[in-house]
C-alpha cells in the first residue's frame, strides 16, 4: 500500500508540472541552455577560466539593459559588452602593473554596477530581478528563438573547432608552433563564453550563470580522464540539474535559478565525495582491494 | 644537399630582442644552426632560455632582429611543420584528460584538415612515434597516470610524429628516470643521423659535453657561442652564471 501511495505521488510529482505550458517551455529551454553551458564548461574548467566566466557573465548586464532600451535583441548587447569587458581586461593588464585577477574583478564589477545604475535610470519594462536571478518560467517567444539560435551556433562552433580548442586549452604553444591560429581560438572560446553566458542568464540569472559554466565541467573532471566523456558527463549533469531544479522550484516554491544551481552543487559534492578515482572516498580502491 | 645549399642554415636568429611589457628578457641574441647539429642552450634561471624558445616557435613576438627557419619566415616554418617544441614538464597541465595517443596525434594537427580528422598516414605516424619512445602499451593511458619520464617521452613522440626538421627541447632531462634518459640520448643520435637540428636547454653540464656539438651560453644575451670543446670553458661558464665558479655547478672534475 505504501509503495502504491508513493508511486502515485511520484507520478504526480513528474506529471503535474507538465500540464502547464510555461513549465514545459521552461523545462525544454533550461535543458537546452544547460546542455550548451555544460558543453562549454569542460573547456572552461580545463582552461582555468572560471574567473573569466564570472567576469564576462557579470559584464553583459549593461549590454542587456541598453539592448532592451533600444529594442535590439538583448543577446547582441550582451555579446558586445561580454567581449568588450575581456578586451578591456587585457588592455588594463598590459598597460598597468596591477595583477590580472585584480583587473578582472575591477572591470566586471564596474560593468555590473553600470548595468544596475542603467536599469534604475532607463525607464523601461526591464525587470531587474529577472535579469539578476533568471526567469525560466517567464520566457517569451522571441527569447525562445534567440536562445535556440545562439545555442545551435555555440554547439556548432564548439564541435567544428573541438580538437583545436582542446589543444588550445592544453598546450597553446604547440598549437602556435604548428601554425594553428591561437589568437583566433582564444577569441572563439571567448565568443562562445559570452554567448553561453547570454543564454544562461535567462535560466539562472547573471549572478549565478557562472555556476552553469563551471560546475558541470568540474563535476565531470572528477569522474573521468577522457575529454569526450568529460563533455558528455558535463552536459548530462547540467541537464539533470536544470530539470530537477525546476521541479523542486515548482513543488517547493523556490527561486528557480537558485534551485537549479543548488542541484548542480549537490551533484558536484556527490562526485567530490564518491568519485571512483578522484573522490574523497576512493571507492575504486576500496573495491579493488577485495 | 645541393637543394639545401641556398638555405644551408636551419635556424638563423639575428640580433633578436624580446621584451615583456617593457622588461627586456633577451637582447641581441644570435644563433645559426645547420642540419644535423645539436646545440645546448645553457644559462641561469631567468637568463632567457625559455624566451629564446618562445621566440623561435613564434609564441612571443620579437621586438627587434630577424629569424629565418630553413631560409624562410617563421610563419612559413610553422605552416611547414618545421619546428617541434618539447615543453618543460612544469609547462604542462599533467592532469589534463588526454591520453598518450591524443597528445601524439596533436603533432599531426598542423597538417590535417580543419576538423583534424586523422588519415591513415597520420595514424601510422602516431603509431611509429609512440613505438620509437617505447610507449605502445601505454598509448591509451591518460597522461595524468604516467611517470614524469613517460610523460616526457610522450611529448618527444609528438615531436617525432610531427616530422619536424628542428627540435626545440626545454630541459629534456629534468626529472626523468634513467631508462628515459638513455632512450632520449639514443634518440638524439638517431635524430642527428636523420639530419634533424636540435636545440636543447639543460642544467646538466655533463649532458652538454656528451651530445652537444655546439653550445650557446646566455645571460639575457649571448655570452659565448661555438663548438663545445672551444666555448664550454670554465671562464665562459663562470661569466654565464654571474661569477659563480663552475666547480659549484658541476663538480671539481673540470
Amino acid at each position: 500500500m505504501d509503495l502504491c501511495f508513493l508511486s502515485i505521488n511520484i507520478t504526480s510529482f513528474v506529471a503535474d508540472p507538465l500540464s502547464h505550458e510555461f513549465m514545459r517551455k521552461a523545462l525544454l529551454m533550461s535543458s537546452l541552455v544547460a546542455a550548451v553551458c555544460g558543453f562549454l564548461s569542460s573547456y572552461l574548467t580545463l582552461k582555468g577560466w572560471a574567473l573569466m566566466g564570472d567576469a564576462v557573465s557579470h559584464s553583459v548586464m549593461p549590454g542587456v539593459v541598453v539592448a532592451y532600451a533600444l529594442g535590439l535583441p538583448f543577446s547582441l548587447g550582451a555579446f558586445i559588452f561580454g567581449v568588450g569587458s575581456v578586451a578591456l581586461i587585457g588592455f588594463v593588464k598590459q598597460k598597468s602593473r596591477v595583477k590580472e585577477d585584480t583587473v578582472i574583478g575591477l572591470v566586471f564589477t564596474g560593468f555590473f554596477a553600470l548595468g544596475i545604475v542603467l536599469v534604475s535610470k532607463i525607464k523601461s519594462n526591464i525587470d531587474l530581478h529577472s535579469i539578476l536571478f533568471g526567469s525560466p518560467l517567464g520566457i517569451s517567444l522571441s527569447d525562445v528563438k534567440q536562445t535556440v539560435f545562439i545555442s545551435l551556433l555555440v554547439v556548432i562552433l564548439l564541435s567544428v573547432f573541438r580538437k583545436d580548442l582542446i589543444l588550445y586549452c592544453f598546450d597553446p604553444r604547440h598549437a602556435k608552433t604548428v601554425g594553428i591560429n591561437v589568437l583566433f581560438l582564444h577569441y572563439l572560446l571567448l565568443t562562445c563564453l559570452s554567448l553561453a553566458a547570454v543564454v544562461g542568464l535567462q535560466s539562472v540569472g547573471i549572478v549565478l550563470v557562472v555556476a552553469m559554466l563551471i560546475t558541470p565541467g568540474a563535476t565531470a573532471y572528477l569522474l573521468t580522464d577522457k575529454f569526450d566523456n568529460m563533455t558528455i558527463i558535463s552536459v548530462i549533469s547540467a541537464i539533470i540539474s536544470s530539470v530537477f531544479g525546476i521541479y523542486f522550484s515548482f513543488w517547493f516554491d523556490l527561486e528557480t535559478g537558485g534551485s537549479i544551481v543548488l542541484v548542480q552543487t549537490f551533484i558536484f559534492l556527490f562526485a567530490f565525495l564518491f568519485a571512483p578515482r578522484y573522490g574523497i572516498f576512493k571507492f575504486k580502491k576500496l573495491f579493488s582491494s577485495y | 644537399m645541393d637543394e639545401l645549399n641556398y638555405k644551408s642554415y636551419r635556424i638563423e636568429a639575428e640580433n633578436i630582442c624580446v621584451d615583456y611589457h617593457g622588461k627586456v628578457a633577451l637582447y641581441d641574441a644570435n644563433l645559426r644552426l645547420k642540419a644535423g647539429q645539436i646545440c645546448g642552450l645553457v644559462g641561469m634561471n631567468g637568463a632567457g632560455k625559455t624566451t629564446f624558445f618562445n621566440a623561435l616557435t613564434g609564441f612571443v613576438n620579437i621586438s627587434k632582429g630577424k629569424i629565418r627557419i630553413n631560409g624562410e619566415s617563421l610563419r612559413i616554418a610553422q605552416q611547414d611543420q618545421s619546428i617541434a617544441y618539447v615543453p618543460q614538464s612544469e609547462g604542462i597541465d599533467s592532469q589534463f584528460p588526454v591520453s598518450v595517443w591524443d597528445v601524439v596525434m596533436m603533432g599531426r594537427y598542423g597538417s590535417m584538415n580543419i576538423l583534424r580528422s586523422p588519415r591513415e598516414s597520420d595514424i601510422q605516424a602516431v603509431k611509429d612515434a609512440i613505438e620509437r619512445v617505447d610507449l605502445m602499451e601505454l598509448s591509451s593511458t591518460p597522461i595524468g597516470n604516467l611517470s614524469g619520464g613517460q610523460r616526457k617521452r610522450t611529448f618527444l613522440a609528438r615531436a617525432i610524429a610531427q616530422r619536424a626538421s628542428i627540435l626545440l627541447l626545454d630541459e629534456p632531462f629534468a626529472g626523468v628516470d634513467i631508462r628515459t634518459e638513455k632512450l632520449i640520448s639514443e634518440l638524439f643520435i638517431q635524430f642527428k643521423n636523420e639530419g634533424k637540428t636540435i636545440l636543447l636547454s639543460t642544467h646538466d653540464m655533463i649532458h652538454v659535453r656528451e651530445f652537444c656539438d655546439l653550445v650557446l651560453l646566455i645571460n639575457k644575451t649571448v655570452v659565448a657561442y661555438g663548438e663545445t670543446s672551444e666555448v664550454f670553458t670554465p671562464e665562459n661558464i663562470t661569466s654565464t652564471f654571474g661569477g659563480m665558479s663552475p666547480d659549484v655547478l658541476f663538480g671539481p672534475e673540470s
